[in-house]
């Protein structure tokens, strides 16, 4: 890493101190209110550090809007998408980055343009589709179409670009190695690293998802941000337990940002150095 | 290449074997590709053709089988509805709202986080902690801390002697709770991307700055943005184009569809999704998301003008 041009003073230490707070806050809140009755949170002084309630009020929001289905459809779904992703984009990210081949240039371009269109202008067919197929309310709705992601194949094509040399192929062509084996032993470990930084966003993006997994599944059978939508709709919404809910559904990604949040934000900016 | 077309049984055995790795290096690309392909175009690239068909037709959510013809009557019906103006202009303000101080902000921590510090991972990891929570999650715990009645901000408020603010009813309160969330949630992710260009800038540019006198907000003004400049419109059109697609936010801030009880903060977003699954016209809510594209086209046209027209004035 490159050395900054300059020493941070107490003023820089001070303003991202109160910016961290900020940003931290609603996570501790969620904590607080989670743990509190909803009675304790409409006081005339709320309370401000977590209390006792925490497990009952998780007890109350598992049994609520069927959450803790939710929470394994999420992990299957997540799990699922992470690895087509990853996979297919592994393919053709490598197709894109080192091979020749006729079409290469319009499959590409193609490919990123689709990334400039909001999803929502697919979204009307694709329920048409999923309809038709019989596949609404079932996880395969939203698993199916998230497979595939045209930010992946062109994040993996960046990435081998840069990591995979021609020279390494090129000797493993001239060992006589069939396509599939130079895949196998030679471009699958150079991309470990950068696919280990698209899994890990595509399963954050995957599990945060929600337009699709709103339009695609019922409460009945809900991935964890469809749950939490219903669990926010009761006629007397009790403030403690969406919280509780809310919580089980941010924990997971917060543990894996929690033990690979130095990884994540250096994806996130090696991505943007290159895109 | 012409062994290619030779007839392999003809060859002896070595020279087969020479000649079939050959086949394959040349169809071997579209091996790699045909998965993502395949599924791409299904899920996909049909979809986003096919909505612009649909958008011509008559098709209800129940029997969304059926289509009939309609011409252009869905978008015409569109611009008759005062909703759908309103819609129009929420997005617009609460884009202005979000975008602008969200980029301005993360500016100016990325400046930040660029010294040499101590603990500086920890603050970048903490910078985007929002971002690895869901808009679902991030809207509920917002929309409780932005209550009338028991909201912490109000309690805030009224402790430091200011009247409480009704952040769900008001047209342009609510249009700020929402932004709010926005903003929490793509601050830091902003910032770590202006770092990482920041981080490209050549040390000398700063050295040979402040060897001329420069002050710090002058080397941040003269070496720091220019420098920048492609990030920026990066995060611009990025930013527009997100905040042209605002869904999940307001459809959980209240959690109705409507956008609040006047429709004080319903989106284009949010109004597709009302047309088409709590009215149920999906031809209708096509002819939204067509409408929805071209706006985005048109941004993205501005933002393009825009920067082509600062690169000539600097030259």
């Amino acid at each position: 890493m490159k050395r900054s041009p300059l020493q941070g003073g107490p003023l820089a230490y001070a303003v991202l101190t109160a910016a961290t707070l900020a940003f931290v806050f609603p996570f501790y809140w969620t904590l607080v209110a989670a743990s509190r009755s909803n009675s304790e949170l409409s006081a005339a002084t709320p309370a401000l550090t977590p209390g006792p309630n925490l497990f009952h009020n998780i007890g109350e929001a598992l049994q609520q809007a069927s959450i803790g289905t939710a929470l394994l459809n999420s992990l299957l779904v997540s799990t699922a998408v992470t690895a087509g992703v990853v996979l297919s984009s592994t393919l053709a990210g490598f197709a894109f980055a080192k091979l020749r081949f006729r079409g290469r240039g319009l499959l590409l371009a193609v490919t990123v343009g689709t990334m400039m269109i909001p999803p929502q202008l697919g979204v009307i067919p694709l329920f048409m589709v999923i309809v038709k197929l019989d596949l609404q309310n079932k996880l395969p709705a939203v698993i199916l179409p998230s497979l595939v992601s045209a930010f992946g194949v062109f994040f993996m094509r960046q990435f081998l670009i840069q990591a995979l040399p021609d020279e390494l192929i090129e000797a493993g062509r001239m060992d006589g190695a069939s396509s599939l084996r130079i895949f196998r032993s030679i471009v699958l470990p150079v991309a470990r690293p950068g696919m280990a930084v698209l899994g890990m966003l595509t399963f954050m993006a995957t599990w945060n998802d929600f337009f699709w997994p709103i339009v695609a599944l019922s409460s009945q059978n809900p991935t964890v941000q469809v749950a939490l939508k219903s669990l926010g709709q009761g006629y007397v919404p009790d403030q403690s337990i969406i919280m509780a809910g809310t919580l089980l559904g941010t924990l997971p990604v917060l543990v894996v940002f929690g033990l690979l949040g130095r990884q994540i934000v250096g994806g996130i900016m090696q991505g943007a150095v290159k895109g | 290449m012409a062994t290619i077309s030779r007839p392999a049984p003809a060859l002896p055995a070595q020279a087969t074997r020479a000649a079939r790795p050959r086949w394959g290096a040349r169809l071997a690309p579209y091996g790699y590709l045909a998965p993502f392909f395949v599924l791409f175009a299904a899920f996909g690239l049909f979809p986003l053709l096919y909505t612009a068909y649909v958008s011509l037709h008559r098709v209800e959510l129940q029997t969304a089988d059926r289509m009939d013809w309609l011409g252009l009557q869905n978008y015409t019906r569109l611009f008759e509805d005062p909703f759908f103006w309103n819609a129009l202009r929420n997005t617009f303000t609460i884009g202005v709202l979000s975008t602008v101080p969200q980029l301005l902000l993360a500016l100016g921590l990325a400046h930040l986080l660029n010294y040499r510090l101590r603990g500086r991972t920890f603050f970048r990891v903490a910078m985007l902690m929002p971002y690895a929570t869901s808009v679902a999650a991030a809207t509920l715990v917002f929309a409780q801390l932005f209550g009338r009645d028991y909201g912490l901000i109000n309690w805030v408020l009224a402790g430091v002697g200011l009247s409480p603010v009704d952040w769900q009813a008001d047209t342009w309160a609510s249009q700020f709770g929402v932004s709010a969330i926005v903003t929490w949630r793509w601050t830091g992710y902003n910032a770590l991307i202006y770092l990482a260009g920041m981080q490209a800038i050549p040390g000398e540019l700063y050295e040979s700055a402040a060897m001329d006198g420069a002050s710090r907000w002058q080397q941040f003004r003269h070496v720091t943005v220019p420098g920048l400049r492609p990030t920026i419109i990066f995060t611009v059109v990025v930013s527009t184009i997100g905040a042209s697609q605002l869904f999940g936010e307001p459809l959980l801030y209240e959690g109705n569809a409507g956008g609040g009880i006047s429709h004080q903060y319903q989106t284009l977003g949010l109004y597709m999704y009302e047309q088409g699954w709590s009215f149920f016209h999906l031809g209708r809510a096509a002819a939204v998301a067509w409408v929805m594209f071209l706006l985005i086209v048109v941004l993205a046209l501005i933002n393009a003008a825009i920067a082509a027209r600062r690169n000539r004035t600097d030259r």
